[in-house]
């Protein structure tokens, strides 16, 4: 079935095979910035390398506004030079013999000289690089390397843009400032961007749209907070920051009150949780995050919280200013508490403690 | 003097020639994924460890009046090859094909695929890339290249015997002089020309060097 694309949608259907390793996708993204989520080696770099023109699939097709750059049923292959699109990679791979300003000017050199000059000044001023626009790229630092990069990509005025983790070696300042000057030009020209990391805090600051993908297949999409926040899938929530990744069995369905019960494994006791997917007798992992979990020294009464479980601490480890304390309660459950809390509790090897877990800080994956 | 000058001239033709020979070949073997590429590497390397006699005995024998070349040449322009300078420039250009090829390979695979990449994506085809991003940040690969064939072919003796022969004003260079010398224990007309070869030599590297240090300098800083 073809599907109609909206304008200037990037609609990408790919499969690639390379040794052992299988890229098999199919979307769709609209203008504004979409997120590819998902561990190294996922297929995110070269997914985008398919839809620059720089790699092959087998099969596919890759268009924008429903006009194809690739169509293996048509046998079309749009070369890289005319595709029009721009891509920035984890380096900044300036050309180091020209100054920054000639780096930018590299991509529309056919211009006439007067409309060049214009377009240059106004992206340099837009990316606040006029006083770096003389330098040779080994005088830049990384953050404006970067930036002239993205100038460099953008004054070309691209049907699209892909950004394979262009901030990765960043700190955070000069990360959220070119984010924010990415946003400010993606307001003025509407194109599809996708922006692919594998940094979670990232794409909480970029978060429109995220695609998740793992072993060169695409698992969720929506928008971060449902995808990462509630993930089905158990590599996910591990990536996503859930340390805990729990095996269980569901053993009651409550409709009425949206939850479920699950046997944990190894232990005598079940957890509630949201109601999932899942019908009586399956088997499902349920993720939560280390700091979503409580310690108490005795049995809390009184608390909304419907998940209290009785451990013991197996072991204590200080990192940096989080205490990462392992509690056996039939499962071991990994838990991070300050240093202040720490104290107080005088938490030890060996100690009775109470976990309580809110039902909505369980998320059932797949 | 009339050697060196001879010298020279095979020396300046065969590295403007095998520029632009040894270039595009360099390129595909740096870039090309065709799987038989170890092939032609392996023959371009040849002269590398064939004795010269051994490279020049089978040239001799293709540019002879009944060899595959000779004959061509014989049909094109009615002259043989063997023991003429045309013979000694062909000659002398595959003996110093691997010094100018290899160091352009190694200088064009040094590259960094990516700015290969963002040239390509920023919309510039192939020879654009590789006159405004290949080329000037190959250039110490170049000058070395250039260099090397030209000291190369400069100082061969082996091939140049074999093809060229020893004739006064044609065929007779340098090396080939101070060998008669020698063998004529005119001990002082051949220190004086190889105190000659020898400075220049020296010159050439040393100007080499210099200039590939500045351009290094210059970019690859980072």
């Amino acid at each position: 079935m073809a599907i109609e694309l909206t304008q200037s949608e990037l609609g990408v259907r790919v499969r690639l095979t390379r040794g052992s390793f299988h890229l098999d996708v199919d979307f769709s993204v609209p203008p504004g910035i979409n997120i590819l989520f998902g561990p190294s080696g996922a297929g995110k770099s070269t997914l985008l390398d398919c839809i620059a023109g720089l790699a092959t699939p087998q099969e596919g097709r890759v268009s924008i506004e429903n006009e194809a750059f690739f169509d293996s049923a048509s046998r079309l292959d749009v070369s890289a030079q005319k595709r029009h699109l721009g891509y920035l990679f984890q380096s900044p791979a300036l050309f180091p013999h020209v100054t920054a300003k000639q780096n930018i000017e590299f991509g529309i050199s056919h211009f006439p000289i007067p409309d060049r000059n214009a377009a240059v000044a106004e992206i340099l001023k837009l990316f606040r690089l006029e006083n770096l626009a003389a330098r040779r790229p080994a005088e830049l630092s990384g953050g404006e390397a970067q930036r002239v990069a993205l100038a460099r990509s953008l004054v070309t005025d691209p049907r699209a843009l892909l950004l394979d983790e262009p901030l990765s070696a960043l700190d955070a300042g000069l990360k959220n400032s070119i984010i924010a000057d990415l946003r400010a030009w993606n307001a003025e020209h509407e194109i599809p961007i996708v922006y692919v990391t594998h940094d979670r805090a990232e794409v909480d600051a970029l978060g429109e749209r995220v695609i998740t993908m793992d072993h060169g297949q695409i698992i969720q999409q929506g928008i971060p907070r449902e995808v990462l926040d509630a993930p089905r899938h158990q590599r996910l929530a591990q990536i996503a920051g859930y340390e805990n990744v729990l095996e269980g069995t569901v053993k009651e369905i409550r409709l009425d009150n949206g939850v479920m019960r699950v046997a944990l494994q190894g232990t005598t006791t079940s957890i509630e949780v949201p109601l999932s997917y899942a019908k009586m007798g399956d088997s499902v992992r349920v993720a939560i995050r280390a700091g979503d979990i409580l310690l108490a020294l005795e049995r809390p009464i009184g608390l909304s919280a419907r998940n209290i479980l009785h451990g013991t601490i197996e072991s204590l480890e200080q990192r940096s200013a989080t205490i990462i304390c392992r509690v056996n309660s039939g499962a071991t459950f990994e838990v991070h508490v300050t240093l202040g809390a720490g104290r107080d509790l005088n938490l030890q090897a060996g100690r009775e403690v109470w976990l309580v877990l809110k039902t909505y800080s369980c998320h059932v994956v797949a | 003097m009339t050697e060196l000058l001879l010298s020279f001239r095979l020396a300046f033709l065969v590295t403007a020639i095998l520029l632009v020979l040894a270039t595009p070949l360099a390129y595909w073997l740096a870039f090309s994924k065709f799987p038989a590429k170890f092939l032609i590497e392996a023959v371009v390397a040849l002269p590398l460890v064939l004795p010269p006699t051994v490279l020049g005995f089978y040239l001799l024998v293709a540019m002879g009046p009944r060899g595959p070349l000779g004959k061509l040449w014989l049909a094109l322009f009615g002259r043989t090859l063997a023991f003429t300078f045309t013979g000694l420039v062909i000659a002398s250009v595959l003996y110093s094909l691997p010094f100018c090829v290899q160091p352009l390979v190694a200088s064009f695979e040094r590259l960094d695929p990516k700015l290969l990449a963002a040239s390509r994506v920023l919309g510039a085809n192939p020879w654009r890339t590789f006159r405004q991003i290949i080329l000037p940040l190959s250039l110490p690969g170049v000058i070395t290249a250039v260099v090397l064939t030209f000291a190369h072919t400069l100082g061969e003796f082996g091939v140049v015997l074999m093809v060229g022969g020893n004739l006064s004003g044609t065929t007779r260079t340098v090396s080939i002089s101070i060998y008669d010398h020698v063998q004529s224990i005119e001990y002082a007309a051949a220190n004086q020309l190889a105190l000659t070869l020898l400075a220049i030599s020296f010159v050439l590297l040393a100007l080499v060097y210099g200039l590939n240090r500045r351009v290094g300098v210059r970019w690859l800083s980072n």
